[in-house]
Order: structure tokens, then sequence, then C-alpha cells
């Protein structure tokens, strides 16, 4: 029989307020194996972890309760603080009455009702605890960056300067991501290619960083401190050692037909292809599905053109398993598709267009050579119109709900930038808001306003249409209180923007969390904002949240010090809440094989000795490093012969049968 | 068939290749044949096969093979698919079995023939479509379609998913309507939940706890099932209330889900009528609208959905989206 010891937290008034703790602790004294109970302001405390210490060793405790906040908040206190009372730590359970008590309940008499039913069903649990004893596991000492825009280079090159191995895979052919598509940044209105191709060149160079262009992450197996994942890399069909980038083959190549990715598709570009003049690596790859050697054996140009003999047609996709022991998710973001919202006649106009977009036409490497053209003749535009919220913050259904948070700072930058070199250009901004929290944000937008003389109309635009060869925008001005109609040339959208469609399939892999948006979660949205629940899933940029430039790098950086904490140690303690199997109850079905994401379990023939009957069988076995007691085996296993330790069968039972009686 | 069979069964016997073979032999009465284990050529004499050999042996293989040498089984179409689930659940060993499989054109049953007012029933033989009915009140005729078992009004087809022989005259034959399988199941989702809980209510509460279902159901195959074990906290438990009746066969629903091969013999042979099969069959209905069509046992290889996961699986809020009843 256990002497239970509860513990029940005021939390100040954040639980007091709402659940009458003396009623509380009244009401657990009358359950089975309950020795002690007591309640006190802050167990959290001091003071509060001393009046559990002593409870231990006065009242002989072999098991407590304490029933406070999430045990996500203080479980490993208090497991703790058992410890140095000489109890095992496993032998503590937490009810959490304010999580799921006093914060959501209103009515004390039920939520003090609600408070004794989780106390007693914690009791009820600790009645069936046992000791546990946490095992070690060992730890790669490499981390993998899966993404390399601006957040994944900045990981990686903290990671790889504290002394660490680190990999990069990225999907497209070269590293920069959506940084090194933008032309200025804000609010200083630096060359974005100017401050992003230096960190891009120190990738390259670093002896720590691998990097794995052009390549996919197939398959993620393994724990923290322990993955083992399968990278394929596509074949470029140009031998990454011998091309020197020198180009002379895309000058050559005669099929010019294919879209140019990089220049969001607005020009077009040659099958074999550098994205960009400060590419990394500065290697070309050949589009196989445009290429003409590829499409009808004839051709080979470029072959005949390489003076470094770096094509290879024959060249195969190649598979590549590498160990890490952390993995961080810097996948990015698109603009969202914008065919929900035809009002505004993007896909029918080409003189409608994305912000993204936009910034290639103002760049100089760009289709226009950095002149501000319409895309349909070419011409010089005399009134630009931006359309702010453009799928953000849409409680219709057709956008986001969440605010894309970029799209206020560079569309002043998009603004000022083209009043500054057109001054003729009239340029008017149809916004809900103006959202400018930042560093020198809200005196950008206001030299926006007031020294380049853009029009801020506070309305959402209706329509967009074409009329007698120019574009009508129809909106409402809601300060004037009035419908307008403005004759416009173009009309540049705030596209709202969204994980990049790989991070699903990548958390899912990773078994990271995910939220409605597709957003990785953090572990603790205000404590643990770069760590996934996932324990070795690290988060780095807009996977996380829709963030700008300077808070992906501070975020980025935040990753890497996690990770490099992790990496710096040289074993981990291992959960002991494993799964267990009982050979004499076990089928040998291969169920809980099929169902472990871990590959934890494997079968074996074993004789047993089942009541006196000798026999082989074929039994499950879990190996308990690989383990990370999930409990996807106990609950497919029929016989019940697969338990997991610290939430047994019949402790989850009883806890059940606590709260239903 | 019945001779060419036994005639078979005894060359394999005489030849050596199997040492023991699982089939079927009379019962108390002429319709209620019962499988039986032979051990010889001789022992081969009692063994029948005709409209009454309805239950599916695969099962016994787990506890009655030889334990040198192979034994054979005889299973038709719809047992091969049990055979398959119990292989790939490692419960049985392809090397030690000897499979012939055997044709089978729908077995009767006894009391939908008493059902049609006939007593007294002595002899039942075929004739075509129609069964001829030897009565101590003189002969009488009925359809053999009018008294097919329930399992066999749903039959999957005449195919075998595994054999090592056949001796089978129809093959090839499709299932004459396999539409009406969902029709019960259809009409228990289109009740309110109040008339489905009185629904099985009114079922379940004829359950004695023989636990027949659960020793006929091949998926039932568990060294220990979870009810007889006292450790688990669930076994030789009386029912508190009317509503822990209902758990033993929820959660036996539960267990057998997506290895169940819909074959029927838990309401075959309950003795209290309850069509327990409909609870599996919701479950198949389920995971064929969610993960595709899914057949438990056609073979002995693949992975059922709810043990495998993939990309493409359906999210859990599809369910509450779409609202599958």
């Amino acid at each position: 029989m256990q002497k239970i010891g509860v513990f029940v937290c005021w939390c100040g008034s954040n639980i007091a307020a709402t659940v009458d703790v003396a009623e509380v602790v009244q009401a657990v004294k009358t359950q089975p194996g309950v020795a002690f109970a007591t309640d006190y302001q802050y167990m959290c405390s001091e003071a509060g972890q001393s009046i559990i210490k002593n409870a231990i060793k006065e009242h002989d405790l072999t098991g407590i309760v304490v029933c406070s906040c999430s045990p996500r908040m203080h479980e490993a206190t208090f497991r703790k603080t058992a410890q140095a009372a000489g109890l095992n730590p496993y032998m503590v359970e937490i009810a959490n009455i304010r999580e799921h008590c006093s914060w959501i309940h209103k009515d004390k008499n039920e939520a003090t009702q609600k408070a004794i039913i989780l106390a007693n069903a914690a009791v009820a649990k600790v009645n069936l605890n046992a000791p546990l004893v946490q095992g070690e596991s060992s730890v790669t000492k490499r981390a993998l960056v899966i993404g390399g825009g601006i957040a994944g280079i900045q990981t990686a090159l903290d990671i790889a300067e504290a002394g660490y191995e680190v990999d990069i895979v990225e999907k497209e052919p070269t590293i920069g991501g959506k940084m090194a598509q933008l032309d200025k940044t804000f609010p200083t209105l630096d060359c974005s290619a100017c401050i992003l191709t230096p960190k891009m060149v120190d990738v390259a160079a670093n002896e720590n960083i691998t990097l794995y262009t052009y390549s996919e992450v197939e398959q993620v197996k393994g724990f923290v401190g322990n993955f083992s994942v399968t990278i394929k890399k596509k074949a470029r069909y140009v031998k990454e050692d011998l091309c020197t980038g020198c180009g002379e083959c895309m000058s050559k190549c005669p099929s010019k037909k294919g879209k140019d990715e990089f220049n969001c598709g607005l020009n077009n570009r040659t099958a074999i292809n550098i994205p960009f003049a400060q590419a990394i690596p500065n290697v070309a790859y050949i589009d196989a599905e445009q290429c003409i050697k590829f499409k009808t054996g004839k051709c080979g140009l470029c072959e005949k053109t390489c003076s470094a003999n770096a094509i290879d047609y024959n060249q195969k996709d190649e598979i590549i398993e590498r160990e890490y022991g952390a993995i961080v998710m810097a996948t990015g973001y698109e603009p969202i598709k914008l065919d929900k919202f035809d009002e505004y006649q993007y896909s029918k106009h080409p003189d409608v267009i994305t912000s993204l977009e936009l910034e290639r036409i103002m760049n100089a490497a760009g289709p226009t050579g950095g002149t501000l053209l319409k895309m349909s003749d070419k011409e010089h535009p005399h009134s630009v119109t931006f359309i702010q919220c453009v799928g953000s913050r849409d409680i219709s259904g057709r956008g986001k709900p969440y605010c894309s948070k970029i799209c206020c700072m560079y569309t002043a930058k998009h603004a000022m930038l083209i009043r500054d070199k057109y001054p003729d250009v009239e340029v008017n901004v149809f916004y809900i808001d103006v959202r400018t929290p930042g560093k020198n944000f809200d005196e950008f937008y206001r030299r926006a306003v007031e020294e380049y003389g853009v029009n801020y109309i506070k309305g959402q635009v209706g329509k967009v249409y074409e009329k007698d060869g120019h574009l009508v925008v129809q909106a409402v001005d809601l300060i004037a209180n009035k419908q307008l109609v403005l004759d416009t040339d173009m009309v540049v959208l705030a596209t709202a923007i969204e994980p990049s469609k790989t991070a699903r399939d990548l958390a899912s892999m990773l078994t990271a969390s995910i939220d409605t948006n597709d957003f990785i979660t953090e572990a603790h949205p205000k404590l643990r904002p770069v760590e996934s629940p996932t324990a070795g899933i690290f988060l780095s940029g807009v996977c996380q949240g829709p963030k700008d430039i300077p808070e992906t790098v501070s975020q980025a950086g935040a990753a890497a010090a996690k990770v490099i904490g992790l990496l710096a140690k040289d074993k981990l303690l291992t959960n002991p809440c494993v799964a267990h199997s009982d050979e004499l109850l076990c089928n040998g079905c291969s169920q809980c094989e099929k169902v472990c994401p871990y590959g934890a379990i494997s079968y074996i023939d074993k004789e047993v000795n089942d009541h006196g009957v000798r026999e082989t069988r074929r039994v499950a076995q879990v190996n308990e490093a690989l383990c990370q007691g999930c409990g996807a085996c106990t609950v497919t296993c029929p016989s019940g012969a697969m338990d997991l330790k610290g939430f047994t069968n019949r402790q989850i039972m009883a806890e059940v049968d606590a709260i239903c009686k | 068939m019945q001779e060419v069979i036994k005639k078979r069964v005894k060359e394999l016997f005489d030849n050596n290749t199997i040492v023991r073979a699982i089939g079927w032999e009379n019962g108390e009465f002429f319709y209620d044949h019962t499988p039986a284990v032979f051990d010889s050529a001789a022992d081969m004499d009692v063994f029948v096969y005709d409209n009454f050999c309805a239950s599916n042996l695969s099962k016994y293989l787990i506890n009655h093979c030889a334990p040198e040498g192979k034994t054979l089984v005889l299973l038709k179409p719809c047992d091969t698919y049990s055979f398959n689930q119990l292989l790939t659940e490692h419960r049985i060993n392809k090397d030690n079995i000897y499979i012939i499989g055997i044709g089978c054109d729908g077995m009767v049953d006894i009391d939908k023939i008493r059902a049609l007012g006939i007593k007294g029933i002595t002899k039942i033989t075929q004739n075509g479509d129609e069964l001829v009915i030897d009565t101590m009140y003189g002969e009488k005729k009925c359809k053999k379609a009018d008294v097919l078992l329930e399992k066999c009004l749903s039959c999957k087809g005449k195919k075998h998913m595994i054999y090592d022989e056949l001796i089978s005259e129809n093959e090839d034959e499709m299932p004459q309507d396999a539409s009406k399988r969902f029709d019960l199941v259809n009409e228990l989702e289109n009740m309110t939940s109040e008339e489905r809980f009185a629904f099985w209510q009114n079922e379940l509460s004829k359950c004695i706890r023989c636990n027949a279902c659960r020793n006929i159901c091949p998926a039932c195959s568990c060294r220990k099932c979870v009810f007889d074990n006292s450790a688990s906290g669930v076994a030789s438990k009386a029912n508190a209330d009317s509503f822990e009746e209902k758990m033993f066969h929820i959660i036996r629903a539960f267990h057998v889900a997506g290895r169940c091969t819909d074959c029927g013999e838990c309401t075959r042979v309950c003795p209290q009528g309850i069509p327990l099969h409909l609870l599996n069959r919701k479950f198949i209905k389920d995971i064929n609208t969610l993960y595709g069509e899914y057949q438990a046992g056609e073979t002995a290889d693949q992975r059922g959905p709810l043990t495998d996961y993939t990309q493409q699986d359906v999210e859990p809020t599809f369910i509450s989206d779409k609202e599958v009843k």
C-alpha cells in the first residue's frame, strides 16, 4: 500500500480564487492511500518545496500528488524536489487544476468539485506507480538544417561557428531563399543581396557546413540525439565538382522557354540554368522536363560547350543516409495562390502583380533590368495602386486568418522606392490598418507618407477591372466615407504568406506538430519559441509564424543556441516511460511493430515457460533506447501484452474510474 | 464433391504429403457438422462436405496443427481470407500447412428452412438451385437462395485467395449481389442516436456471455484474451449496469477492427441470434470510407490501414468535417 502525500497549490490567486483549496485537501484525505494532504500559496517556491520534502521524510511518503499547474510547467521541478527527499522522481504525479480547471471555470463550487476529481484521479494513478530509472543515450554531434533561406543559413553558420558539423538541405538548386529575390530591405533600404550573399559565401566556405542543394529529406527515423535521415539529392545532370559556373552553357542552350522561377516566372530561362549570378553553389542544373536532349535525345550543345566537361546526362538521383543529433526546420514560406481572389484580376491581367513580383521588377537583375515597367507593354506606368491584406486577416475562408506581418512594411518600402525613383508616378495604398511595430518601422512608414507623398487610403478594394486600356480600381475610402473609382496602370497585391508546402510532410516525418495554418508549433509560445514539442526538433524562421528578416535572424540564432546546447552534451537522459511487452501474453502478431514510429520493436523467437509449458514463441521486444513512450503499441496490442511504464493500462483505467465514480 | 475431396485427402495421407487433415464430420444432427481432426486415411471415412459445413476451419490451425509434418486444411473461398489474416499476424505457419481450396455455392441455415413452416426434417439434398427436403410428413422443396446463411448473403465470391490445390467448379463465379452488404449498416446509421442505442441495447441485452463469438472468431486469436486475464482489470467482471454488457462486444469489435475479414462466424454461432457482424461491418465500412476499399486477408502481405501510416492518410478533422456516420 502506498503512502501518498497530496500538495494543493494556490498559485497565488490563479487557482485559489476559483478553487476552494482547503476543500480539495479535505476531500483527498479520504482517498485510499492518502497519508497526508496540505495546501500552500506557491508550491513551486523554495518554501513550498520544503513543505513537500519535509512531508516525504516525516510521513514516509511513497508517492506524491501535486495539484498545481500543467505538468509542462513544473513536473520537472517537483520530480527534483521528490528526488532530493529520497523519493523516486517517477512517484510524482501532477493534477493540473490550473489550466484544466481554475482558469477555465468561473463557478467556484463547480471548479472545486472538478479539482477534487482531478486530484482523486492522480491519487488513483500514484497508487499504481512504480519507481522508474532513466537510461542514457548518445548524441550524434552533427545538426541538420532543412531549408537554405536566411533562417537556415544563419542557423547553420551559428552552429558551425561553435565548432559543430551542420548540413543544409535545400530543395532549390541554390541557397538564398526568398531573401535572395528581394531588392531592398526595410527599414534601412539596403540592398538585400548585398547583405545576404556574404553569408551565402560564408556557408560555402565553412568547413563545418555541408550543403545539399537540389535535395529533399525523404525519411527521418530515430529520436533526439540519434536521428537517421535519408536525403534525396536530385540529379542536376551537371557534375558539381567540375562546373565552374561560367555560364557558357546557358548562352548556348537552345531551349529558352522555361519559366524563370527566380524572377517569379516574369521572364524565361534556359533549360540549363544557374538561378542567379550569386547562386551558391555556383553550379548549373538541367531542367530535364524542358531540355531537348532529354526530350528527343538530340542536342547536347551544353555538353559540347562545357570546357570543364561537367555535363553528365546520365547522372542519377543520389540517396544519402546521414546521422544527426538535432534537426532544425527552416522551411520558410510561399505567397498564397490567388485563384480565389478573382476580383483583383491577377490571373487575367499582366499588370496586376504580387509584391514579390514587384521586387523582381525593381531589381537590377530582374526581368526589366530594374526599371519600373508594366509587364503588358513594357511602358512606364504613371500610377501604381497597392492593395494590402490580400488573403491576410481573411475570415471568409479564401485566405488566411492571420496577419502576414511583413506586408505593411514592404509596401511602404515599395511605395517609397517608386516615388523616389519616379516622382511622376502617383502611388495609392489601400489598407485596413497600417501595422508598424518594430525598431524604426513607424518612422519609415511616416516618411513614405510625409516625405514621399504616398497616398494611404483606408479602405478595401472591391474590384479591379480593365477599361479602355487602363486598370480601374473600385474601392471605398472609409475615412472620407465615399466610393472611389481610380484609374491606374499597375496594381500590386500584398499577398498573404503561408508556410512552404513541404512543411506539412516534413512535420509528419519529424513527428513535429503543426497548427491549423500549417505553421510548426513551438513547445511553448512564450518560453520555448524555437523548440518543437518533439525533442531535438528546432524551429527557425517563418515556418513557425510570419516574421521579417531581423526577427528571422534572431530566431535562427536562438535555434542555433539550442542546438549547440544539445550537441554539447555527451549523453542524454532517456525517458524511462517506455513500452514493455509481456512475452507470455504476446501473440507475435507484429501489429505493434507496424505502428511503432521509432522502429523500436522487433520480434524474436524465444523459448518461454508459460506456466510449465516450455515452447518457442515469436515475441515482441522493445529497444528501450529507441522507444519514445508514445504508447501507439499499447493501444494496438489486442491482448494487452504491450504496456507503457509510467502510463500502464491499469493506471489509466484507475484514473478513468476515479473520474467516472 | 464430398467423395472427390475424401478420395484426394486419402491419397495425400497415403503418399505421406500430409500427416493430419482438418475437415468436418457429422455432429449430433445431420445439419450441424462440426470441425474434425483426421489423423489417417481411415479416419477420413466419416468426413462430410455438404450444405452444412459453414464453420471456418482456419482458426483451428493455430492449436491443431500436427507437431511435425504437414497438416491439410479444407478451406472454402471465404475461409481463405481468414487464413491469410492469420498468416499476416504470424499465428500460423504456411510451411506446415497444405491447403485444398474447395468450391462452395453457399451454406444453408436450417432455421430459415424451419421458418418456411417445414418441420420434421430428416434429410436434405440439393438438386440444382433447389433443395429437396425429406420430412416426416413427406417431401418438401425450397429454393436454396431463400435459405442461405446470413454470412452467405454477402458472399465475397468463389475465388480462393490462397491454396495449394483446388477442388472447385465455380472458382471464377462472382457474388450475385454484394451491393447489399452494407444495407443494414446504412439503416443503423440513419437511425437517431437514441434509436441506435435502443437497437443495440435490445440486441446486446440478450447476450449470455457464452463467448461463442469470440471463440469462433479467427481474428480473436490472442493466446490470452483480455477478458480472461485477471491482470487486465476487465476479466470476469460482473456487469455493474446495463451499459457494461455492451462493453464486451464493443471492445471486441475494436480489437478486430481492420483485421476482421467479415467471415460472419460471430453471428452464425450466436445462440441468442444477435447480429454481431453488424458491429464489425460498420468498422469495415468506415475504414473503406476513410482509407479506401480494404479487404482484410485478401493477401497475406498487405498492411492493414489501421496499422499503417501514409502521408496520404486522411486527417482526423476529415471525420468531423464529413460527419462520417
